[in-house]
């Protein structure tokens, strides 16, 4: 079998171990960083994403396939950084203001990377003023925003308007997600884009910046 | 009457099931699969991290009406505005299962351990809301203790951050409660450190008085409406 292919199935199965060592046996056998990432981590965690939205899998399994995600990417890292190879889009991601609740960002985060994106998390309760600079400050050009309380997602249309204040609406766009809200919500508060779970954030991220 | 509760950890531990629920996983779907060995590593990781405690006060209606106006960012109309003038007892509480469980599942979240974090995160949620539960039937003790002959209230909890009552109500609940006494804090944000922690106010008196429709502006928004089982629980065997 392929090694990429190889690489693609442990990392579905949640093989650190294996997707590390065959990472290293792809590396030194020549071929370029950017292949091993596209066809075989990122293969992998699409196959995972697809299963999760299907309901083949369940989130400790993702969770478990982005924890041999990363073993893969410690090896290419230092690899990807030396040849330039540029990632998918930049995301600043954090749970609004007054909400802690951020095991469904921390779960978005960890399959953006996987995707293959920049994240910039900003963990849990995070100021709208934040997320503007942190966008500002890192170039994304995307924001994504999780609130999981009624009286917490209203921190949304803040971050919204700040953008908006600042001239930025267009330039960085927005995402949110998270138990309230709802597609009629992000239109309401000139949201870009919502989305409804972890695996249709990753494709909505797609289509946006991806 | 304020009472500091010491709660034992194996009160507040849940079973796999409910946390395998808690993480979108079906009943049965993972039996005996890699899930449920994960969600017992995370209960046995909570058995020896957590420190389970809290504080119950009692308060008259007419402190509590202060609490609960806060700094005037309630929903316009709330359940317990209708609710609270009912209740034959009031009492406010906080409860915690312990900075050290928080900080592992920090830990664990930092050294790429998701799925254990995550599953260590489920379980010491529901180890917080039993924590507040263990209180509040607690305090429905002390009542049903001092007034012997009368029947045992129904009793619910409600939280700042839900139903209408704006989480900036925290920093009134916590300049009456004092609960820094037992280790637990309010951020800026008004959001509690630790993390898994629970405050608010117990509600007792007739079961009928914690009926209600969710039918409130922000009930639209919603996800749970898990005030449906709550009442459907404080309800049961009472004709409301």
């Amino acid at each position: 079998m392929e090694i990429l292919q190889r690489i693609a199935q442990e990392l579905e199965l949640g093989e650190v171990d294996s997707v590390g060592s065959l990472t290293r046996e792809a590396i030194a056998a020549g071929l370029a960083p950017k292949e091993i990432l596209d066809r075989g981590l990122i293969a992998g965690m699409n196959v995972v994403g697809d299963k999760f939205r299907e309901h083949e899998i369940f989130l400790p399994d993702v969770l478990m396939a982005a924890k041999a995600m990363y073993a893969g990417m410690d090896e290419l890292k230092p690899l990807l950084v030396r040849d330039g190879t540029p990632s998918r889009g930049k995301i600043v991601i954090g749970t609004v203001q007054g909400d802690l609740h951020d095991i469904g960002k921390n779960l978005v985060a960890i399959m953006l990377r996987g995707a293959g994106f920049e994240v910039i998390d900003l963990g849990n309760d995070v100021a709208p003023a934040r997320f503007v600079a942190a966008a500002k400050d890192s170039g994304a050009s995307l924001i994504g925003m999780s609130a999981l309380l009624t009286t917490t997602m209203t921190a949304m249309r803040k971050v919204t308007a700040l953008l908006a204040e600042e001239g930025l609406k267009g330039k960085v766009r927005t995402i949110i997600g998270g138990a309230p809200v709802s597609a009629e919500y992000a239109r309401e508060i000139g949201a870009d884009a919502y989305a409804y779970d972890a695996a249709n954030a990753i494709q909505r991220v797609k289509e946006m910046i991806g | 009457m304020r009472e500091l509760v010491a709660i034992r950890t194996e009160d507040v531990l849940p079973d796999a099931a409910a946390v395998l629920e808690s993480l979108d996983v079906p009943a049965g779907a993972m039996n005996g699969g890699r899930s449920d060995r994960l969600v017992r590593e995370a209960i046995g990781i909570l058995a020896a991290e957590a420190a389970p405690k809290g504080v119950f006060e009692e308060i008259s209606r007419e402190e509590f009406e202060a609490i609960y106006r806060g700094e005037g960012r309630n929903a316009s109309e709330t359940p317990l505005d209708r609710i609270h003038p009912r209740a034959t007892d009031l009492g406010l509480f906080a409860g915690t299962a312990g900075e050290a469980v928080s900080a592992r599942i920090a830990g664990l979240f930092d050294s790429r351990d998701f799925a254990l974090a995550a599953s260590l995160d489920a379980a010491a949620s529901h180890a917080a809301e039993r924590t507040g539960e263990i209180l509040r039937d607690l305090f429905v003790d002390r009542l049903c203790a001092r007034a012997r002959s009368a029947p045992r209230p129904a009793a619910l909890a409600y939280s700042p951050g839900y139903c209408g009552w704006d989480v900036s109500g925290q920093r009134a609940l916590f300049a009456a409660l004092r609960p820094q006494e037992i280790g637990i804090f309010l951020n800026e944000s008004c959001l509690m450190q630790p993390l898994k922690s629970v405050s608010g106010v117990i509600v007792a008196g007739s079961p009928e008085i914690h009926v209600f429709d969710d039918s409130y502006p922000f009930c639209a928004a919603c996800a749970t409406h898990g005030c449906r089982d709550r009442i459907r629980h404080a309800t049961a065997g009472a004709k409301v």
